[in-house]
């Protein structure tokens, strides 16, 4: 293994790293609202608005983030839209995350028994007011499984973020594969970062759903 | 003034050959999904043993395949295997010997859990009217552990399909890569078929895809006893 | 202002179907300040739907409830400022799992009437001692016996000072042991003048602490009377066969 070229070339990686990091945040951040919002729709059977977030539910679910974005960045330009390479990754990773987090929020929200509804409303406290104080706590924490699971899900994703010609890691090794055919270094390094990321991520989560399995909640 | 650029599909053979590298999506994925099948309930029983080494090797492998992401892994497979071994795999192997690595991780872990669900007394209830422990492995305990299976296996499926479509970034010819040709030599007589080619290939997937994950759900809501 | 004798809660011709079924046919009920009204009768006969209709958790085809002199179910107010003057204790006490006591007291006085959270907590920890629980207030419920946390519901219902305390068997989920703890709070509350409406099987508890009793059965109000009257000496037939339910011959 040829460690010069290891060295003079991690640079790039860490460079890479970082993109990915911060577009997967960004991603992840936009997919827990949306999927909040789209759990509260289904929660609260909201008339047409709960019909269209469980169509763009399965519409999510059931396509690859890929192909979601070849139509993001090459396809929606046909129509006058420029969407730049990084607004499709984060618009394609969010639209793809959304649905996933919808899920775990609502499984969280439908866990919450209509008897502790009754009990917030019984003292007085509105709807708002049940769902702020009563039943967001503990669907969050019964989420959160699912939650963190969901967001190492998203970041392996964006893996796929080179086909709309960002410079992640997945184009930096194979560019080096490409121009320098060291191979095996290459790859030596995509798998280090990509562990880098995500171990961590991995064991903070294991550790977070540890805690909140036996602490409870204080306000 | 041309007509709406979704012509393009009715064009030649266009559509048919959208149609043709689809297939060829689905004929990885479902090899991948077969043999994954058969692997994973191997491990999943190897999982289920006491050995510590078998333990700490099992947990490496599906938690190494779990971390990394499949691209990753085709990577790996399609550019590291042939420098390292000197063996040319195509693109397609590749995709099979990956898929097949991470589908057995899945189902290992999916049969493992599904045997440790069943209650212990389920175990001793077929020796206690008499049967061999062959036979109450065959009517007792693989019946129920197929119930809780099937739902997660299928849901695993519509994953698979999914991330095959990876492979066109290691230059295999699927759908998109098939699409992208057929944008390519279109360039000048329909410029806007990227969108609808794209589009097509989106609603492609989420009709393969979306009919078995309902399949899924009601057999799970079936079999909830 | 009411004067003594002036109902508090009034209910009339309340009417309430779950599809075709009536489960509350032509009720009509009036509780004055102070007093102590128990409902019993068999399982089914609609004794907890009138609780919670009372409490607007179920809707109501026809009727009207009054409190204070004001009809309550004609949509025109907030039922999360109506349910400040009701408090309701739930048979599975309901308690917020992610909140200790105190906070499960001071949610609504905080939240909902707005008070400061040192004079909530004074008024909390002052029941809390009055019920014998003050060194709990900072547990969780999961730390607690199923009799403690009826007692904290309780007192979660009375700390938004209510004009009327409705309790839906409040001691059905308890071990018997438990019983009496919850029973005595309550009997506390009657002595100290509360108006309570209580649905119960505790027939001795009923004897003792209630100021009438209601007869329901099948929907319907089927005897109303002094409990000396009503277990002693049932006017009705029906009244007869549900309280020999209770008597068991040697």
């Amino acid at each position: 293994m040829d460690l010069n070229f290891i060295e003079k070339y991690a640079p790039m990686y860490v460079e890479a790293t970082g993109l990915t990091l911060r577009l997967g945040f960004i991603g992840i951040g936009f997919s827990l609202v949306i999927g909040l919002i789209c759990s509260f729709l289904l929660y609260y059977k909201t008339p047409v608005l709960q019909k269209i977030a469980a169509c763009y539910i399965e519409l999510s679910r059931n396509t690859p983030l890929l192909v979601q974005l070849f139509f993001l960045y090459f396809g929606l330009p046909k129509l006058g839209i420029m969407i730049s390479s990084e607004g499709c990754a984060i618009i394609g990773l969010s639209f793809l995350g959304g649905s996933y987090m919808a899920e775990a929020f609502r499984s969280g929200l439908e866990a919450i028994e209509k008897s502790q509804v009754e009990a917030g409303l019984s003292v007085g406290l509105n709807h708002g007011q049940v769902m702020r104080y009563v039943v967001l706590p503990q669907a969050l924490s019964i989420s959160v499984p699912a939650l963190c699971a969901n967001v190492i899900f998203l970041i392996k994703e964006t893996s796929v973020f080179s086909a709309v010609a960002l410079a992640d890691l997945m184009f930096v090794a194979k560019d080096l594969i490409g121009l320098y055919y060291k191979t095996d270094e290459a790859l030596f390094m995509l798998v280090v970062a990509y562990m880098i990321i995500l171990l961590p991520i991995s064991i903070m989560a294991a550790v977070l759903e540890w805690r909140l399995r036996y602490a409870g909640f204080g306000n | 003034m041309q007509g709406l650029g979704i012509n393009v599909l009715f064009m030649g053979n266009n559509l048919p050959r959208l149609l043709e590298g689809l297939l060829i999506t689905m004929k990885i994925s479902l090899l991948a999904v077969a043999l994954s099948i058969v692997l994973g309930t191997l491990l999943g029983m190897v999982m289920t043993l006491r050995n510590p080494v078998t333990r700490c090797l099992t947990k490496v492998y599906f938690e190494f395949n779990r971390i990394m992401p499949q691209l990753v892994m085709l990577f790996l497979v399609y550019f590291g295997l042939t420098k390292l071994f000197g063996i040319n795999l195509s693109g397609q192997v590749s995709a099979v010997v990956v898929f097949t690595l991470w589908g057995t991780a899945e189902m290992g872990d999916l049969v493992r859990g599904a045997l440790i669900s069943i209650p212990k007394h389920q175990y001793e209830s077929g020796a206690a009217i008499g049967m061999t422990k062959l036979q109450n492995y065959r009517y007792v305990i693989i019946p129920q552990t197929l119930r809780r299976l099937i739902p997660l296996a299928i849901n695993l499926t519509t994953r698979m399909i999914k991330t095959t479509a990876l492979i066109v970034l290691i230059g295999v010819v699927e759908v998109l890569k098939t699409g992208q040709q057929i944008i390519e030599a279109n360039r000048y007589t329909v410029p806007t078929a990227a969108l609808w080619i794209y589009g097509t290939i989106f609603f492609l997937y989420f009709f393969t895809c979306w009919p078995i994950s309902i399949l899924a759900g009601r057999l799970e809501r079936k079999w909830q006893n | 202002m009411l004067k003594r004798n002036e109902p508090l809660l009034e209910i009339r011709h309340l009417r309430k179907n779950y599809d075709a079924n009536d489960v509350l046919n032509d009720i009509s009920l009036d509780i004055c300040k102070g007093e102590v009204v128990v409902v019993v009768g068999p399982s089914g006969c609609g004794k907890s739907t009138l609780l919670r209709c009372i409490n607007g958790l179920e809707p109501i085809q026809s009727g009207e409830i009054l409190l204070d002199g004001l009809p309550i179910t004609d949509g025109k107010k907030k039922w999360s400022e109506i349910r400040q003057k009701i408090g309701m204790v739930f048979q599975s006490y309901d308690l917020f799992p992610h909140m200790t006591v105190l906070d499960n007291i001071i949610l609504g006085p905080t939240k909902v009437q707005g008070r400061k959270r040192e004079a909530a907590a004074k008024s909390a920890e002052k029941l809390l001692e009055r019920i014998g629980l003050l060194d709990k207030k900072d547990a969780y419920p999961r730390q607690l016996s199923g009799g403690q946390k009826q007692r904290v519901a309780i007192v979660r219902a009375l700390v938004m000072e209510p004009a009327i305390m409705l309790f839906d068997e409040v001691t059905a989920a308890l071990d018997p042991e438990m019983v009496r703890e919850v029973l005595d709070v309550m009997l506390e509350l009657a002595r100290s003048g509360s108006t309570m409406l209580i649905v119960t099987h505790e027939m001795q508890f009923a004897k003792a602490v209630a100021n009438r009793v209601i007869f329901m059965d099948g929907g319907e109000i089927v005897e109303s009377s002094s409990p000396e009257e009503f277990f002693l000496q049932p006017k009705t037939d029906r009244a007869r066969r549900f309280l020999n339910i209770f008597n068991f011959e040697k």
